[in-house]
């Protein structure tokens, strides 16, 4: 085991997989001597090349769809697009290219390409460079949806999206670049599609995903000196979102609540409420709960961001009132 | 019309029965989509023949190209099926694309077609980076993008020849310019002294020609296309030419002028080159066979597309993804 942060993580994954498939690399903006926005290919140009580490023009459809056309001709790019917000701008190529060719074109191809867009508030970046999108992709047939939650994951899960043959929108969060953690080096890939239980509880089931995880488990903490025993369960992957293991929690504790920085109007954790509602309604003791961020774009200055964001506090409240809630 | 010094004549006629091809295909389709026997928008390739003829004649099977909306004559000139093309256009089992696709999504992986796409340019994208895993693997092979005029206002295809340029990648474009962006005439909603300049605004050699003269395609695009095989980098045509029907097969046409559709017989690529193979030595007789050969094939492929079953229901939710397949839920 090895103390890193996230980007450095992120960093050790792609390497590994670059030495271990020569058809693996990256391309993207200032990823060469900058090592990318948060220094999460910081060196591997040196290592690799500046053929398998690309610094590319400011052309987000033409790095996406270049991509594309590289995956389905034998190759498995790695694409950069530095903030979520920027992956609209390549949404096209995303959308109606990667997503689709596999079944459009009758099974004929792959686009093994992972997109790397992290998502998040961090330090006022305002509301072109903080938004969470992943519930966007979810929507969209075709692709997978990735979001690490700590230094481990971003190891065993960047691993994993690299080896799909299915494109893999890969969301990192950008608060978590600097956060630290234990990571086995020689981890094998993660499996898509497992959530991870971070805190075991019997009360309530609280689902979250990102940069929302160390939120939800200090409120669990907090929670549990008030008498109310949460069930902390990671998502990690949101398409496919592990229904097993939500279910059987939800089962066993009879209230849900998810929490995630996304707008809440239409943000993912509706589709978790409403399939444990269609499916588990008799098991449960409550009607569940969403927590999300208010339908504003993100505001620039502290005190506004801060209203966005749902906190511990936030979290504990809600789940004093589901206790209550019969 | 005029041909390097023993360049074969054989070569030419072989470019003319795929034209027929393409003709005769085409010229089926637009007609059952207009007859309601098959579904969907059907982009007509109709009288633009010599410009995939003559290009795909400088390519090799291991080549690559992507089309765009107006795909099925950059298809069988590359030696796509028609019969499985039908079969997709009719949306049937056995179709080159299990009948998912549809007219905008012909593709033979097996032959380097790396797909027609009903999004304007995003096939040029997609073309660079085809070309960046040849580059990657180092394969020997290159790329053709095939577009319309229209692309060229679209920014990823300016993105797109940055790009090509900036990594030297073996990439031909190919602009088929019938004037027409949809229903709105190019020149009207585009800036500057036009396309040939904004290729060679990044640094891409040029060259412009009449695309409906299929010797001087295969002249220029066999130039072209050893440049870049060379390893010279990006290389840009642009042929002229024209599109005889609508934009799509249910276009009505009321803004086209009468005087510029009567100045089509007159380009036809496929008389023209028929004028050409006459006058080399070929017998009438064996070219009045050549184009009913090709109404045969093409007439077959219908018979047997309007016949086909559709897929089955099972084919709904299969090559969606791996991870996370429909049938999960």
């Amino acid at each position: 085991m090895a103390v890193m942060t996230y980007a450095e993580a992120a960093r050790l994954a792609l390497r590994q997989e670059m030495q271990r498939d020569r058809r693996v690399w990256a391309l993207g903006e200032d990823l060469g001597p900058e090592g990318g926005v948060a220094g999460q290919y910081l060196g591997l140009q040196s290592e690799f090349g500046r053929s398998r580490i690309v610094d590319t023009p400011i052309s987000e459809s033409t790095i996406m769809g270049s991509a594309i056309g590289a995956a389905i001709c034998g190759t498995r790019p790695v694409v950069e697009l530095r903030y979520a917000d920027f992956g609209l701008c390549a949404a096209d190529e995303i959308v109606n290219q990667a997503a689709k060719a596999r079944y459009m074109l009758g099974g004929q191809v792959r686009v093994p390409v992972v997109v790397r867009q992290p998502i998040g508030f961090r330090d006022g970046m305002a509301a072109q460079h903080s938004q969470s999108t992943e519930a966007w992709w979810v929507h969209v047939p075709g692709l997978v949806v990735v979001a690490p939650a700590t230094p481990a994951d971003n190891h065993a899960l960047l691993k994993a999206a690299i080896r799909s043959d299915d494109p893999v929108i890969y969301m990192e969060h950008k608060e978590l670049w600097t956060r630290t953690g234990e990571v086995d080096p020689g981890a094998e890939p993660a499996v898509l599609g497992r959530a991870a239980v971070r805190r075991p509880g019997s009360d309530l089931t609280l689902v979250t995903w990102s940069g929302m995880l160390g939120d939800c488990l200090t409120a669990a903490e907090v929670a549990q000196t008030q008498g109310i025993s949460i069930e902390v369960l990671d998502l990690r992957t949101l398409w496919p979102w592990d229904r097993d293991a939500v279910f059987a929690s939800v089962t066993r504790t009879g209230r849900l609540l998810v929490a995630h920085q996304a707008v809440k109007a239409g943000g993912f954790g509706a589709e978790i409420a409403a399939e444990v509602a269609e499916h588990l309604f008799h098991a449960l003791r409550c009607p569940p709960r969403r927590l999300g961020a208010p339908r504003t774009p993100v505001p620039h200055s502290r005190p506004l961001e801060a209203l966005c964001r749902v906190t511990p506090a936030q979290v504990v409240a809600a789940a004093r009132a589901m206790m209550t809630d019969h | 019309m005029s041909l390097p010094a023993g360049f074969p004549v054989e070569r030419i006629h072989a470019m003319y029965r795929r034209m027929l091809l393409m003709r005769a295909f085409d010229e089926h389709a637009g007609w059952a989509r207009r007859e309601d026997r098959l579904r969907g928008s059907v982009h007509e390739y109709t009288g633009q023949e010599a410009i995939a003829a003559g290009v795909c004649a400088a390519l090799g099977e291991r080549d690559y190209i992507s089309s765009y909306h107006r795909g099925h004559g950059h298809c069988i000139a590359k030696g796509a099926d028609p019969v499985a093309m039908m079969l997709e256009i009719y949306g049937k089992a056995g179709g080159v694309c299990g009948g998912k696709g549809g007219s905008m999504h012909v593709a033979d992986f097996s032959l380097g077609i790396l797909g027609a796409n009903g999004v304007v340019a995003d096939g040029v994208t997609i073309a660079v980076g085809a070309a960046q895993a040849v580059r990657l693997l180092d394969e020997d092979r290159i790329v053709v993008a095939f577009f319309g005029d229209g692309a060229l206002n679209r920014g990823p295809m300016l993105e797109a020849l940055n790009w090509a340029k900036v990594y030297d990648l073996p990439v031909l474009f190919v602009c088929e310019d019938n004037g027409w962006s949809d229903r709105t005439p190019t020149r009207s909603v585009t800036g500057g002294p036009g396309i040939v300049a904004r290729a060679e605004a990044f640094g891409i050699p040029a060259d412009s020609i009449d695309g409906n003269d299929l010797l001087a395609v295969a002249c220029s695009a066999g130039l072209l296309a050893a440049e870049v095989r060379a390893g010279q980098g990006p290389r840009f045509l642009h042929a002229t030419t024209c599109r005889w029907r609508g934009h799509l097969a249910l276009d009505r046409g009321l803004y086209r002028d009468p005087a510029e559709l009567a100045t089509h017989a007159e380009q036809d690529p496929i008389g023209r080159t028929r004028a050409w193979l006459l006058a080399q030595g070929i017998a009438p007789a064996v070219l009045d066979g050549d184009a009913a050969e090709a109404a045969e094939r093409i007439a077959a492929a219908a018979a047997l597309a309007e016949a086909a079953p559709c897929p089955d229901a099972s084919e709904l939710c299969t090559d969606v993804q791996d991870t996370g397949a429909p049938s999960w839920q």
